[in-house]
């Protein structure tokens, strides 16, 4: 490990440690914040006790669904808007404050549309994570040097050769970039979703929790997530600062 | 009076490292550079032990082979960095960590401001100053016509090309009048014949001036066109191995590169280079 | 197709334009279809949502909501941009500590902040600073970013220009470092705003009795798609305009590059 990852493990423990004792001495008020050793007692007790492992792995189905559908979606997107250089144009402006705009107003809508089930929410994460998929295909495709695509020509493969065994492969780590914040922020929506909005999953126990001052399931279940979510997190973007080294390094 | 008793380096009989008559504008003394290393990179020696004096109004040129510690010597002569060991003085006082009044810098690569005009970017020096904008004005006009850059005075550095910027760059330093001018290969993005044109300038700038010059090149026949006296580095840790003294007159220009001499000075600069440049081919490689 | 796009001449930014607008109509139309389609009491027409704006616009008790969710959001943006420079440029000045916590930022942007807000709440209680923190929670991470790289990739010889030219710290900063930063800085912050925005509405969201996320959630609850509609073209177009003067001054700011 590096001097800095050094440093960040021992700011992490050190964190950790503060807190733990501030909430021990009770410098913070135990009522909002219980100390580290009871939110890990409490995510260990969740998971032993299996009672949210249903609503853990509904929300991790949906997640991961509207990751898919997401995936699918904005590459086909990404590569439209390649393709048709005068819509991308005319998409700019929106695309650049597509973000801006709160995608859960739209949840009742999709209750309208798909029903009192799992689909408005893997909708909501649908729609918050296709577009940076979409930019990030479209980013990838630009950034295919035109020499490549000479070399291509002259080499005599043929249009889908082409698209196989030189734009994809050059394009890989950008979209693969895009794929990994697809996977964030369906997290984030489908999360947020069930927070806010819906009746079963992750978030809603959180929040559930939360209504009910159950303080070591809220931290516990807190605790639980962000950890899942900041493994995932992690553990992709290594993988991605792998793709993009190779890819500068040539 | 060049002060006798300096070491001096692996130099021929006859020249010298020392200046003739008039006064010392620059002195280093044994001075060295070594970069710390950084993880597993060892750390490296850079330039010297080296000495150097240049007399007032001077025109001397430094040669050397790719990575043999001349831009650092130029960093530690500005007072840009730090010497490891030795002493820098310039007129007569110690150069530490700031670059003293009246020493103007070129660097070896592109610095010119993008988010300024040329314009603003030439007058950028004297606007800190605050220099009245009248007379802003007047030395950036000018400035900027010697370099040839009148017709872009309102274009932006990444509208020029390489050698434009760098005579952008050239001009930002020469409004503030230096009296040391240091100028890291600042022809080095020019074509062989503005080049020449562009020494036949700082020719005549150089004696309009009286200021002191020196020209870091990896032209021979620059150095030996335009300098008094031509050092050349060895291969790293840079250190002098020769000191050549031209002989030219104070007025002069690239027309001499005619005469016989010319011939004798370039010829000497590359024996004592090749072998050199061939070392530090083979230690980088 | 034969749109010349690499062409920056007046008419073709003019087109552009005008495809833009095509395009806002081409999703009216098919907001209008989907409506046919689903009918009026899931989804309203859009000639009914902008009716619905226009009376919401006029009423007083929607103006004070919304004055709050302005409050709320003009802290946390406030915050956002201040402190997220200071800390961006911290950072990028010196290596080893944004080495350190460059990784936390990143983490802190991955993971759902929403499941953070509980305890927002209890330590900030129920008012407006819940709100603001929340949004600002949203919103630096962004420019602490971006600014952290624009400082890092000053191009080093800019530094030494400075010295050479004999500028003090200060005018360094200002006149060097401050220039050199700027448009990467902006960009920072306009994806600040839309975050910011983004942290403050979910926070009336949830556990608010105003503004304008409060009156979303409100009407979700009791079934009033007109209002949500309306609400969300609100939302929209406010978000789509102030984007796209913030992109046209980004746009200046880069003239050089
Ligand atoms: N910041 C630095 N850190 C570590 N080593 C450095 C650094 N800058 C330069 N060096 C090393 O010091 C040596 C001299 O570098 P310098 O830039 O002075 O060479 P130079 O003579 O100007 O070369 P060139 O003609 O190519 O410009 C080089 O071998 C380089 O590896
Ligand atoms: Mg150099």
């Amino acid at each position: 490990m590096t001097r800095a990852g050094w440093i960040r493990l021992g700011v992490v423990v050190l964190c950790i440690a503060a807190l733990e004792i501030a909430c021990r001495l009770r410098w913070i008020d135990p009522v909002a914040v219980i100390p580290p050793s009871r939110m890990a007692a409490g995510a260990w007790s969740l998971l032993a006790s299996g009672e949210y492992t249903r609503d853990i792995l509904l929300t991790l189905e949906n997640v991961a669904m509207a990751f898919g559908i997401a995936l699918a979606l904005g590459f086909a997107g990404g590569v439209l808007l390649h393709r048709m250089p005068r819509l991308r144009r005319a998409a700019d402006p929106l695309l650049a404050s597509y973000y801006a705009v709160p995608t859960f107003i739209f949840y009742p809508l999709f209750i309208v549309l798909f029903g009192l089930n799992r689909w408005p929410l893997v909708a909501i994460g649908v729609t918050f994570a296709v577009v940076a998929m979409a930019l990030n295909t479209l980013n990838g495709f630009e950034r295919v040097p035109a020499a490549l695509h000479q070399t291509a020509r002259v080499m005599g493969l043929s249009p889908l050769q082409e698209t196989f065994l030189v734009t994809l492969p050059a394009c890989a780590p950008y979209i693969f970039t895009g794929a990994k914040l697809a996977v964030v922020y369906a997290f984030i929506a489908v999360i947020a979703g069930e927070f806010v909005l819906a009746g079963s999953g992750f978030g809603f126990k959180i929040a559930f929790a939360y209504n009910n001052f159950d303080n070591p399931t809220m931290y516990g279940l807190m605790a639980l997530l962000l950890l899942v979510v900041g493994f995932v997190n992690w553990g992709l973007t290594a993988w991605e600062r792998r793709l993009h080294e190779r890819s500068a390094g040539r | 009076m060049a002060p006798p008793g300096l070491p001096r380096p692996v130099a021929e009989p006859g020249t010298a490292v020392t200046g003739g008559p008039g006064q010392c504008a620059v002195r280093l003394a044994g001075v060295t550079r070594i970069y710390p290393g950084a993880g597993l990179h060892p750390p490296v020696q850079a330039l010297g032990p080296l000495d150097l004096e240049l007399r007032q109004g001077e025109f001397f040129a430094v040669v050397g082979p790719s990575g043999c510690g001349k831009s650092t010597l130029l960093d530690v002569l500005a007072g840009l960095s730090r010497p490891t060991s030795g002493t820098v003085e310039f007129e007569g006082r110690p150069v530490t960590d700031r670059v003293p009044e009246g020493v103007g810098v070129v660097f070896q690569e592109d610095a010119s401001f993008h988010w300024l005009t040329v314009r603003d970017n030439a007058a950028f020096g004297l606007r800190r100053q605050g220099v009245p904008e009248r007379e802003i004005a007047e030395r950036v006009d000018h400035a900027i016509a010697f370099m040839g850059l009148k017709a872009f005075a309102t274009a932006y550095p990444a509208q020029l090309s390489g050698g434009m910027r760098q005579r952008l760059c050239i001009a930002r330093t020469l409004v503030l009048r230096p009296r040391l001018l240091l100028l890291d290969e600042p022809f080095g993005a020019l074509d062989q014949q503005t080049r020449l044109l562009m020494g036949d300038e700082v020719l005549r700038l150089w004696r309009e001036t009286g200021a002191t010059v020196l020209l870091i090149t990896h032209a021979l026949d620059e150095a030996a066109m335009l300098a008094d006296r031509v050092g050349v580095m060895s291969a790293r840790p840079g250190r002098f191995i020769d000191v050549v003294t031209t002989g030219w007159p104070r007025e002069r220009d690239s027309t001499i590169v005619a005469r016989p001499e010319f011939g004798q000075v370039t010829a000497r600069l590359w024996s004592n280079l090749r072998a050199e440049s061939m070392k530090a081919m083979s230690t980088t490689a | 197709m034969t749109a010349n796009v690499l062409s920056a001449s007046p008419s073709a930014a003019w087109r552009a334009h005008m495809d833009t607008a095509l395009l806002v109509a081409a999703l009216v139309g098919a907001w209008q279809l989907l409506h046919f389609a689903v009918g009026g009491d899931a989804l309203p027409s859009p000639l009914a949502a902008s009716r619905r704006l226009v009376h919401l616009l006029a009423d007083p008790d929607f103006a004070a909501n919304a004055a709050e969710t302005a409050r709320a959001f003009g802290y946390a943006l406030l915050i956002s941009w201040i402190g997220g420079l200071g800390l961006g440029v911290l950072l990028g000045a010196h290596r080893l500590t944004g080495d350190v916590f460059e990784p936390m930022l990143v983490t802190l942007y991955a993971i759902p902040k929403i499941t953070l807000y509980p305890v927002i709440l209890l330590l900030f209680g129920l008012g407006i600073s819940a709100k603001i923190a929340f949004g600002a929670l949203h919103g630096i991470i962004p420019v602490v970013l971006f600014t952290m790289t624009a400082v890092r990739n000053i191009h080093p010889v800019h530094l030494k220009s400075a010295r050479a030219l004999h500028l003090t710290p200060a005018a360094t900063a200002l006149h060097v470092i401050l220039p050199a930063t700027l448009p990467e800085v902006f960009s920072g912050f306009r994806i600040g705003f839309a975050l910011t925005l983004l942290g403050t509405l979910i926070g009336e969201m949830f556990a608010s009795q105003r503004g304008i996320g409060y009156l979303l959630v409100h009407a979700m609850q009791n079934n009033e798609p007109e209002i949500i509609v309306a609400l969300a073209l609100l939302l929209v177009a406010f978000a789509t305009i102030a984007s796209s003067l913030l992109l046209a001054l980004d746009r200046r700011l880069r003239h050089a590059a």
